[in-house]
């Protein structure tokens, strides 16, 4: 006779929120007070992790490989952009406005990304990220094309905090915003619909039998991980006051393929991380070799791809086994 | 008609350069984003046997496809072959880091400006038909693309070798058993690749320019072509290679407006029409 | 206390207060001058000839203006992230606390960085972006390049007056070209010519076969040219002599930029009898040239100077010589107050500030390329001086 139910326990578990994972989100306060100088990097690197997790969902939960992320980056900023130097300067609403553009592109787009092999959803992404490129390139009078969109004025948030040269008012609203999408995306993986997602990516011809509409379900994660990096793309936005088409290049979806695979895909966290060891890095080299940065950033993902797979996070994790097992050796029973 | 001829031309190139990675992808089922970086070693190496050695030009062209070749041994003996098991997103990965350190490299050896590259004399000018101007040396690019093209389908479908070849990507396993070395045919494919890239490389100089930036500023188009055109078919990177080619040169001239969008939204079309391109087949390692 | 004691502790102070100032080797406060500059990434040579420039003023003035060391803070921006270029500048501002930025190669990142100036107040001098717009962000900018339509307005009224009647005009698609473009109708069709067609290319496409056929077909006398130096010009010349357009009498008259030293050897014979205007040529025959030319290949052998290290080069003379105004202050208002109205002798010939607009005023040369002694050099054979920038209102 078979249970009749099922375990749920290591599930919860997983759910609930580790000391590691409270101690994490203690780093950018501690980052605060000591690095008061370097407010803007840390905002920008806020920003960039939130876009690497809106690429984490898709492609370390989905397995989606996307080389034109970039696509919904540039939408959200380019709305916000636009709604700021038109008069609506108000941030939290220009937000929205932007996350609901790129979540419509996403959704449409979702619609092509479904079919066909990998190398197929490869050129896809990045076919539609290079149409975008050439549209707002072309579009000089709206999106002010290659010199960029500026002009733009942001209102002070909640109506009393200035955006200002030392960058205190950007820093807590990406951080805010970084956290609280963070949140959802971690209530998001850990639900029904997240694991549903890691079963498509594992298999996706067995689902079916399972009640999950694999189509449906992809197409779902494909939006909201378009409507996450078009929040990320209006936050640039609004913290530096401009817009430019760098925000759309293959160049951008590149680099941030890169970061998640550095911190390790498909745990959230990979995406944080993978981010602030890629910008940490790049900030500190470029001032020393900034011609040949290139060079070691190539070495590097060598090293990883050929030796340390799993990133950053597979690097931990597997210290965190080693751990584990010298307790078990050295308290554990003969 | 110039329009045609200048667009048949654009796409010839486009092939030359982008058949060798249709090889690799489909016979040996590998993402080789590298591919141009080979593309770009194949240019440099014509360049400075041009320049500073002197060779006459369609000396050169050989050379560097050789040059390449021998690259490309190397790194398939070395690096290449540990990820043919990988995942699809692996190789890319492993590819582009290839890439930014080719670039890298090249940028310390030779600097980040463009590479002068004078042709000889009977490949310059133009040959002037009513009606029709022909470049000389998009000529020479239109002839030596359908010799490569032909080339290469008596190879794999007339040759012992293609035969070799295609029984080792059909079953890898069932080919060993036959006694077909596999691991070196994959070898010499790659080696063949490789060489087709730089021969590509080489002969897009004049027309493409050349620097450090090449193989990403154009990773995009041979991606294209082999997306379109199937992966492992040189028939079907032969056809995507020239509707691309014509379409862009075209649409740009047509409605320059639209300029570059044009070659993206083509292929977006016809790969929603056609996921697995014109004529896709899938190697089955 | 006694009056005496009084008058004499007050001389004591001020005797001291005056032999501190006097006494020589007790500094000033040095003078930190932050540059953001793309040193990576598709425009490297841009930033590397604007930091040659100003490096080489530096030695040769030691180093020192007006009693204060310089410390050169550099950044690189890569050229292509504005959002880079804001932080790099923010970061000179606050980090390193720069009392001057300077640099900026392109209009984005000028654009961009713009509004740090403002908030700061630091003054910023810009030494290549070309926008006209971009002394407009903030008031503490002053340029000290060229724009656009200043270098495109005088080739223009040099073709109408030389028997060209109808040009095709060929324009790389963003900022800087719409303002060639845009300034070299203007001032053409004033003057009585005719543009028989335009065209603006993709700023990412050297293949220009379709374009140039489409001229070809229009029989122009000549072509109005305007792409991103490098790549595109060598692939354009190389495009225009492949169809022989220069047999079939069609001339091309350009801006500067695509025959400037740090591409015409690239370019080679094919860039032969192009007519093209700008400020700097390394053939320019004046003291102040030689000396300069001299001094940059002395210090780089293996590079030829061009427009933009001179910007970089008098980006420094011009901080140095307001310096020599204001005393020493380099605070914001002070400087830019000082610095408008400035005049010297640049190794491009005379050029000075405009008090209004904070740009450039100077004199642009029409030029022809021809073989100097073995290398290829742009002519000067006319010019238009005290030139300001005709694309402000």
């Amino acid at each position: 006779m078979l249970p009749a139910s099922f375990d749920l326990t290591r599930l919860r578990a997983s759910e609930r929120w580790r000391v590691s994972e409270r101690l994490f989100w203690m780093l950018p306060l501690l980052a605060y007070v000591v690095f008061p100088d370097s407010l803007v990097l840390l905002t920008h690197l806020f920003i960039t992790a939130l876009f690497c997790l809106s690429l984490d969902l898709i492609l370390g939960y989905a397995g989606i490989v996307s080389l034109g992320h970039a696509a919904f980056f540039g939408v959200g900023a380019y709305a916000a952009g636009l709604l700021a130097s038109h008069g609506w300067g108000e941030p939290l609403s220009g937000l929205l406005v932007a996350g609901v553009c790129a979540a419509v592109l996403g959704f449409v787009t979702s619609l092509l990304v479904l079919r066909g092999t990998d190398l197929t959803r490869l050129m896809v992404t990045l076919g539609v990220a290079m149409m975008l490129y050439e549209v707002a390139n072309k579009m000089t009078s709206i999106t002010g094309g290659v010199d960029g969109l500026s002009g733009m004025v942001v209102d002070p948030l909640f109506g009393r905090f200035q955006f200002d040269l030392y960058g205190n008012t950007a820093f807590w609203y990406a951080l805010a915003v970084l956290f609280a999408l963070f949140w959802i995306a971690r209530k998001l993986v850990h639900s029904p619909f997240g694991l549903s997602l890691q079963g498509i990516r594992l298999n996706a011809g067995r689902m079916p039998a399972l009640g999950a509409p694999v189509n449906a379900r992809l197409a779902a994660i494909y939006t909201v991980g378009a409507a996450y990096a078009g929040i990320a793309g209006a936050l640039m936005a609004q913290t530096t006051q401009f817009v430019a088409l760098d925000a759309l290049t293959f160049n951008r979806s590149a680099e941030l393929l890169l970061m998640l695979v550095l911190g390790g895909s498909g745990s959230l966290y990979g995406a944080l991380l993978g981010t602030l060891v890629f910008m940490v890095a790049h900030h500190a080299l470029a001032d020393v070799t900034p011609e040949y940065w290139e060079f070691w950033l190539g070495a590097l993902l060598l090293a990883i791809v050929l030796f340390a797979r799993g990133g950053v996070m597979g690097g931990l994790r597997y210290l965190a086994q080693c751990v584990q097992r010298l307790s078990r050796v050295g308290g554990g029973a003969p | 008609m110039t329009v045609l001829f200048d667009g048949i031309a654009s796409g010839m190139l486009l092939f030359l350069i982008s058949v060798g990675l249709s090889v690799t992808l489909g016979l040996m089922n590998f993402v080789n984003l590298a591919h141009g970086a080979f593309a770009m070693a194949g240019g440099y190496v014509c360049v400075v046997l041009l320049n500073t050695l002197g060779l006459p030009f369609l000396a050169c062209l050989p050379l560097a496809a050789l040059a390449t070749a021998a690259m490309g041994v190397l790194l398939e003996r070395t690096l290449y072959r540990h990820l043919y098991g990988a995942t699809h997103l692996d190789q890319v990965l492993f590819s582009i880091s290839l890439v930014f350190m080719a670039m890298a490299a090249t940028h310390y050896g030779f600097g980040s400006q463009q590479q002068p590259l004078e042709l000889p004399e009977f490949l310059r000018g133009q040959f002037h038909l009513p009606g029709l101007d022909m470049g000389v040396y998009r000529l020479f690019l239109i002839m030596v693309g359908l010799l490569i093209a032909l080339g290469l389908h008596l190879l794999v479908s007339r040759t012992r070798f293609g035969a070799q070849l295609r029984a080792a990507v059909d079953h890898p396993r069932m080919a060993r058993g036959m006694g077909i070395h596999v691991d070196r045919l994959f070898t010499l494919t790659f080696a063949l690749g490789s060489a087709l890239a730089g021969l590509g490389g080489a002969m897009g100089v004049e027309m493409l320019g050349l620097d450090p930036g090449f193989p990403v500023k154009y990773v995009v188009y041979f991606l294209i072509v082999v997306a379109v055109g199937g992966s492992g078919s040189i028939g079907g990177s032969l056809l995507a290679s020239l509707v691309l080619g014509v379409v862009d040169v075209a649409g740009k001239y047509y409605v320059p407006q639209i300029g570059a969008f044009l070659i993206y939204a083509v292929m977006v079309v016809m790969l929603v029409l056609r996921p697995q391109g014109l004529f896709g087949r899938h190697a089955a390692r | 206390m006694n009056l005496i004691k009084r008058v004499f502790l007050r001389y004591l102070a001020l005797a001291t207060m005056l032999g501190i100032y006097s006494v020589p080797g007790i500094a000033a406060e040095p003078l930190k001058i932050g540059l953001v500059l793309p040193l990576s990434g598709p425009f490297a040579s841009y930033g590397k000839q604007i930091e040659n420039g100003v490096r080489l003023y530096l030695a040769q003035s030691g180093g020192v203006f007006s009693g204060r060391k310089v410390i050169l803070f550099v950044k690189d921006d890569t050229g292509v992230a504005p959002e880079i270029s804001k932080r790099a500048a923010q970061e000179l501002v606050v980090q390193d606390k720069v009392d001057i930025l300077a640099g900026f190669g392109l209009t984005p990142s000028a654009m961009a960085a713009a509004s740090v100036a403002t908030q700061a107040q630091k003054p910023m001098i810009v030494m290549n972006a070309a926008a006209s717009a971009i002394t407009t962000k903030s008031e503490y900018i002053v340029r000290v390049s060229h724009t656009l339509p200043q270098i495109t307005a005088p080739i223009a009224t040099w073709a109408a007056k030389n028997k060209i009647r109808k040009v095709y005009t060929l324009v790389a698609d963003f900022g800087p070209g719409q303002d060639a473009e845009a300034q070299f109708k203007k001032t053409f069709m004033a003057a009585g010519g005719e543009i028989v067609g335009e065209v603006r290319t993709p700023v990412k496409n050297p293949d220009f076969a379709p374009f140039l056929q489409k001229i070809k077909d229009a029989k122009p006398d000549a072509i109005f040219l305007f792409v991103p130096p490098g790549e595109q010009t060598i692939a354009f010349m190389k495009g225009f002599t492949e169809r022989d357009m220069g047999k079939s009498g069609i001339r091309i008259i350009a801006t500067g930029d695509l025959t400037e030293e740090d591409v015409i050897d690239g370019v080679g014979d094919n860039a032969l009898g192009i007519v093209n205007a700008l400020q700097y040529s390394e053939a320019h025959n004046s003291p102040e040239n030689k000396a300069y030319v001299a001094a940059y290949y002395k210090a780089y052998p293996k590079s030829r100077p061009n427009y933009m290290s001179v910007s970089g080069y008098d980006g420094m003379q011009l901080i140095a010589r307001t310096l020599e105004k204001t005393g020493g202050d380099a605070s914001g208002d002070r400087f830019i107050a000082a610095a408008k109205g400035l005049a010297w002798t640049s190794p491009r010939g005379p050029v000075s500030i405009d008090p209004l607009t904070r740009d450039i005023v100077q004199t642009v040369y029409i030029r022809r390329v021809e073989r100097v002694a073995g290398t290829l050099q742009n002519v000067e054979f006319e010019q238009t001086a005290a030139l300001r920038d005709p694309g402000k209102p």
